[in-house]
């Protein structure tokens, strides 16, 4: 839902860009309307938890059922890996790719309908589908390269509730600061150049509304009074703040970049000098000779990090948590992570990402210890209902308003 | 012999008795060739925008952010809250001078196609105006970023000739530029037919009648092209309200949303769906009034 297509997934753009939004439309109505009695039976309020939280995950990996059916992000399920996944487990990979988070949650309806075994769902879609009760439990001993997983992406609050796995995280990447080394001899240590008038017409942000986190982050360091806790749960006066700011940042904003192509040609053309961006653009960025570099502000930085869920009714799950078991180890993740430009969750991975791409380790900033990734607050679904069971944050619709208000 | 006739008989009672049938009520023939095409359009095209109409009336759950079969006309009020007036209003202007724009550069465009050039010539220009309708449209649009970002093909022109840098990319007038080269074939072509279709006596029969050229463009040959520029101007108007990838990538500066891709934020972003349909209604009822003036105006009595 929050990052799709346009916002991060580079590889599905062309693919989304000439899907009509009328079959979307459709799909997400009727997703929406086969969704809808549980919402109404949860919309009480306070104290969700997921209905399948009781479940008992399996003990052991039985025999393969000769299929596997994932519901992927297009560039997740490359022959590259997926092709001596088949020839180990004999099970054959039947990926879908779903055009967004959205899609992902519709998809995933019912349980995966007996259909899916497997959704490689981003930290935006993780908590409708654990609420919903379309994944369930996942035994973790199962999965001998969890324990390889960077600790703080081992029991992540986006995949595991009450200490209960729904899925084993994947990879992640930050929403970093990208500046000009030119423009800037010595890294940026605040956000603050992104609402600097020093720097007026050449800023670029994505245009996309989960950017009034990236406010919300910000002002959480320097308007303290705000007592701005999670930039994902904001209560009105919270959130009008950072749209405020975001309203006084429009001035100086050049562009609003939707493709992360058009990123890098505003950085190339040197038509912009500062900006939020992903670690990918740096690595293109670079590798086509631009002096640009990237860093984590002392605020912090929002991020998205992406999970295998398992679905309720995956009519294959030896299959299934044999994948979960492969795509985990590190040189299934240091190949995906090249693959794709990010970041993977396997703290073994590095050396086998430079032997595939040299320097794709450093550029991706997996050689950082943890302490780098602390200060990352990763994306999820904005609710009415806080963490503290108060009804009083501002859902995502609103955002979406506030954003169509923001750019103009 | 006798029981072969007989055989025969009864086969073309049987055959013969519904072809009859069919040729006796026309309309029941009429009914039978027409259903399954008909019965295609009510499911794909009426159902889909029923199904947009009836989601319009519904909202979103805040809480699990699901769709919620309540009715409401939030959806409808809050296409008068600020700023989706002004986006309404900057798409309907950005569309009408795009519209006027082709036009006036599809009459002279297509006349010289349809009543000068050669043969050779007019299939010449013909693949030349179909010819980027083959090439990607998003290939195109990117296209167009490099001709338009700062020192791209038009800053580095204006530039050597001492013009200075105009570097309008990510501006409105990018995209007021880039919609008319994209819709430009969308115009010429109805244009084009519209011309072909006079019949050069009407042409001498004016000049017969004292008519100088200038006059007998005006009163002959622009009242005929008509029709064609509006069947061209409801592509260029139309598709111009609906795109949403000229303003995500051409636009995208401050102050440049367009009614497309608000809708498209709302859809693949918010999983507002019943924002977007009551939004995308904005469209069609601009559609539905423009027709309305254009028939008013007499534009489809020569069609």
């Amino acid at each position: 839902m929050i990052h799709n297509t346009f916002f991060r997934r580079r590889r599905r753009s062309a693919a989304m860009i000439v899907a009509l939004a009328l079959p979307l439309l459709m799909a997400g109505w009727v997703g929406g309307a086969a969704a809808a009695p549980g919402a109404a039976a949860r919309s009480g309020g306070s104290g969700l938890t997921p209905p399948t939280q009781n479940m008992k995950p399996q003990q052991s990996i039985g025999k393969g059922e000769g299929q596997l059916n994932l519901i992927a992000w297009e560039g997740y399920t490359q022959p590259e890996w997926v092709k001596p996944f088949e020839q180990q487990t004999g099970c054959q990979v039947n990926a879908k790719y779903a055009g967004s988070s959205s899609e992902m949650v519709s998809l995933m309806a019912n349980g995966g309908g007996g259909q899916y075994d497997l959704v490689s769902a981003s930290g935006d879609a993780d908590l409708r589908l654990i609420y919903g009760g379309d994944v369930k439990p996942v035994n973790m001993k199962l999965i001998p390269s969890w324990q390889q997983l960077r600790p703080f992406l081992q029991s992540p609050d986006f995949n595991t509730i009450n200490g209960v796995h729904y899925g084993v995280s994947l990879q992640f990447g930050p929403n970093d600061l990208l500046y000009s080394t030119k423009a800037f001899p010595k890294a940026p240590t605040s956000w603050s150049v992104i609402y600097s008038k020093k720097y007026a017409g050449k800023i670029t942000i994505p245009n996309n509304p989960i950017q009034i986190a990236d406010a919300a982050l910000y002002l959480s360091a320097h308007e303290r009074s705000l007592k701005i806790t999670d930039p994902y749960e904001l209560t009105q006066t919270q959130f009008n703040a950072a749209v405020n700011l975001l309203k006084e940042q429009r001035p100086l904003v050049k562009a609003y970049w939707s493709l992360a192509s058009a990123e890098i040609s505003l950085f190339e053309n040197g038509e912009t000098i500062v900006g939020a961006a992903w670690p990918y653009q740096t690595g293109q960025l670079k590798s086509a000779g631009a002096k640009v570099a990237d860093t984590i502000p002392s605020e912090g930085a929002t991020g998205w990090a992406d999970s295998w869920l398992l679905a309720t009714k995956a009519p294959h799950p030896n299959c299934a948590y044999k994948w979960m078991a492969y795509i985990t180890t590190a040189k299934v993740q240091a190949e995906q992570a090249v693959s794709y430009g990010e970041t993977p969750d396997n703290s073994l991975a590095c050396p086998v990402m430079d032997k595939l791409s040299k320097g794709s380790c450093e550029s991706l900033h997996a050689n950082e210890p943890d302490v780098y990734f602390k200060t990352i607050k990763f994306w999820k679904t904005p609710l009415a209902q806080c963490d503290n069971g108060q009804n009083d944050c501002v859902p995502f619709q609103d955002w979406e308003t506030a954003w169509t208000q923001i750019t103009g | 012999m006798v029981r072969e006739e007989a055989r025969e008989g009864r086969e073309s009672t049987g055959v013969a008795r519904v072809s009859a049938a069919l040729w006796r009520r026309a309309w029941l023939r009429a009914a039978l060739t027409l259903s399954p095409p008909l019965a295609w359009f009510l499911v794909i095209y009426l159902a889909s925008l029923i199904v947009m109409l009836v989601t319009a009336f519904w909202t979103v759950n805040p809480f699990t952010n699901n769709l919620e079969h309540q009715f409401t006309l939030s959806n409808f009020t809050a296409l008068f809250d600020a700023p989706i007036p002004a986006i309404i209003g900057r798409t309907v202007l950005i569309a009408a001078l795009v519209t006027v724009t082709d036009a006036f550069i599809a009459l002279p465009f297509a006349y010289f196609m349809a009543r000068i050039a050669t043969p050779r010539v007019r299939n010449a220009l013909f693949v030349a105006v179909l010819l980027p309708l083959w090439a990607s449209y998003l290939a195109r649009v990117y296209a167009w970023i490099i001709i338009l970002t700062k020192d791209g093909t038009l800053d580095w022109t204006t530039q050597h000739l001492g013009l200075g840098s105009p570097n309008i990319a990510y501006t409105n007038l990018a995209m007021y530029i880039v919609f008319s080269y994209i819709w430009l074939p969308f115009m010429i072509l109805p244009v084009y037919g519209a011309l072909e279709r006079i019949p050069d006596s009407f042409i001498e029969a004016s000049a017969d009648l004292g008519a100088r050229n200038w006059r007998t463009l005006r009163s002959v040959v622009l009242p005929l092209a008509l029709p064609g520029v509006v069947a061209g101007s409801i592509f260029t108007f139309s598709l111009t309200l609906g795109d949403y990838i000229t303003p995500l990538l051409i636009g995208s500066g401050s102050g440049t949303n367009l009614i497309g891709n608000v809708i498209y934020d709302n859809i693949g972003l918010a999983n507002n769906l019943p924002f977007a349909a009551a939004l995308a209604f904005v469209p069609i009822v601009i559609m539905t009034v423009y027709l309305l003036v254009a028939r008013a105006l007499g534009a489809f009595e020569a069609m």
